[in-house]
C-alpha cells in the first residue's frame, strides 16, 4: 500500500484485498448498535453526572444532532469507498482517493470506527499502545489491527490536512 | 462541523418557563415580595458561577487529533494545544476553559462532535 497526498486530495494506492477490505468496513464499524459500550462511548455524558438539567437537555436536543453529524460523516466516506467497488479483479490492488474536502468526514468516521471496535473489544491501554504484536491469530487480533490501520489513516490525513491549513495561512 | 450550540435550543426551550413567572392579577393583593423573582435571581447568579469545560483520557484518541480538536475549537496555538493534550494524556483530564455557562456548553458540545470525552463541571 502507499499513501500519498495530492493537490487535490489524498491517494491511497496499491490496496491489497485485504486492506480495500478493511476500509470498506469502516461505515459498518461505525455502527454502535447491540454494543452498549460503544453506544456509551460515542454519545457520552457532557457533565460528571452532577448536573442532571444538563444531561436531560443534552439528550433532548444535542445527541440527535450529534447523531445526524455522525451519519453524515459515515454517508460521506462510505459514497467515497464506492471507488473500491469497481470491477477491477478481485485480487487487484486497488486505489482510493480522498478528496481534501471530505478529510474532516473521514476523520470523524475514522475516529468513530475505532472508538467502537475498541469498546466493543474492550482493548486494554497497553494493548492499544503495543504496535508490535504477534500476527493475526483470532478476530480480536484482527480487530486489534484494524484500529491501528484506521489510526495510521487518520494520522496521515491529519498531516494532510495540517499542511493544507498551513499553506491556505501563507 | 455545523452542530447548532446547545445554548440557543436550551434558550428557546427556556422561552415557555419565563411565562411561569407570577403576573399579578390584582394590584392590590400584591404586596408581598415576590419571592419567585428571588428564586429567578439566585438561578442567575448560578449561571454566573464560573464553568469549566474538562476534557478527559481516552486511550483510542491519537494525540496529533487531539491537538488539532484544541487548536480548532479553542483557536489554540499548537504549543498551547499540545500543552493540554499532554496534560489529558498524563493527568487524565485537563480544563481546556473556564468561563460563562452558556459559552461552555457550546464547547463541549463541539468536543464531543470530535468524539472527545469532554465534560461541563462547575469551577471549584
Amino acid at each position: 500500500m502507499e499513501i500519498c497526498q495530492r493537490k487535490d486530495g489524498i491517494e491511497i494506492s496499491e490496496l491489497d484485498p485485504f486492506l480495500a477490505e478493511l476500509l470498506r468496513q469502516i461505515p459498518g464499524s461505525t455502527n454502535p448498535e447491540g454494543v452498549a459500550a460503544a453506544e456509551e462511548r460515542l454519545f457520552s455524558p457532557p457533565t460528571n453526572g452532577r448536573e442532571k438539567e444538563i444531561c436531560t437537555e443534552w439528550k433532548l436536543y444535542v445527541e440527535p444532532e450529534l447523531r445526524r453529524l455522525f451519519q453524515t460523516a459515515t454517508q460521506t466516506v462510505a459514497t467515497d469507498l464506492e471507488q473500491l467497488d469497481g470491477n477491477e479483479k478481485k485480487l487487484a490492488s486497488q486505489t482510493l482517493r480522498i478528496p481534501v474536502k471530505h478529510a474532516d468526514a473521514w476523520l470523524n468516521a475514522l475516529n468513530q470506527a475505532r472508538l467502537v471496535i475498541a469498546a466493543k473489544y474492550s482493548f486494554t491501554d497497553g494493548e492499544l499502545s503495543d504496535h508490535l504484536r504477534s500476527p493475526i491469530g483470532s478476530r480480536r487480533d484482527l480487530s486489534l489491527f484494524q484500529v491501528n490501520f484506521y489510526g495510521f489513516i487518520q494520522e496521515f490525513i491529519l498531516r494532510a490536512v495540517d499542511g493544507s491549513e498551513k499553506s491556505s495561512e501563507d | 462541523m455545523s452542530v447548532e450550540p446547545l445554548w440557543e435550543k436550551v434558550a428557546i426551550a427556556k422561552g415557555a418557563a419565563v411565562s411561569k413567572f407570577p403576573v399579578w392579577k390584582n394590584a392590590e393583593t400584591s404586596t408581598v415580595d415576590t419571592p419567585t423573582i428571588e428564586s429567578e435571581t439566585q438561578s442567575k447568579e448560578e449561571l454566573d458561577l464560573p464553568w469549566q469545560v474538562v476534557v478527559h483520557n481516552d486511550p483510542v484518541n491519537l494525540m496529533s487529533y487531539v491537538t488539532m480538536v484544541f487548536q480548532r475549537v479553542f483557536g489554540y496555538p499548537r504549543e498551547k494545544a499540545e500543552r493540554h493534550m499532554l496534560e489529558v494524556h498524563h493527568k487524565g483530564r485537563s480544563v481546556l476553559w473556564t468561563g460563562m455557562r452558556e459559552r461552555a456548553e457550546l464547547y463541549v458540545q463541539q468536543l464531543h462532535g470530535y468524539v472527545l470525552l469532554a465534560t461541563l463541571e462547575k469551577a471549584a
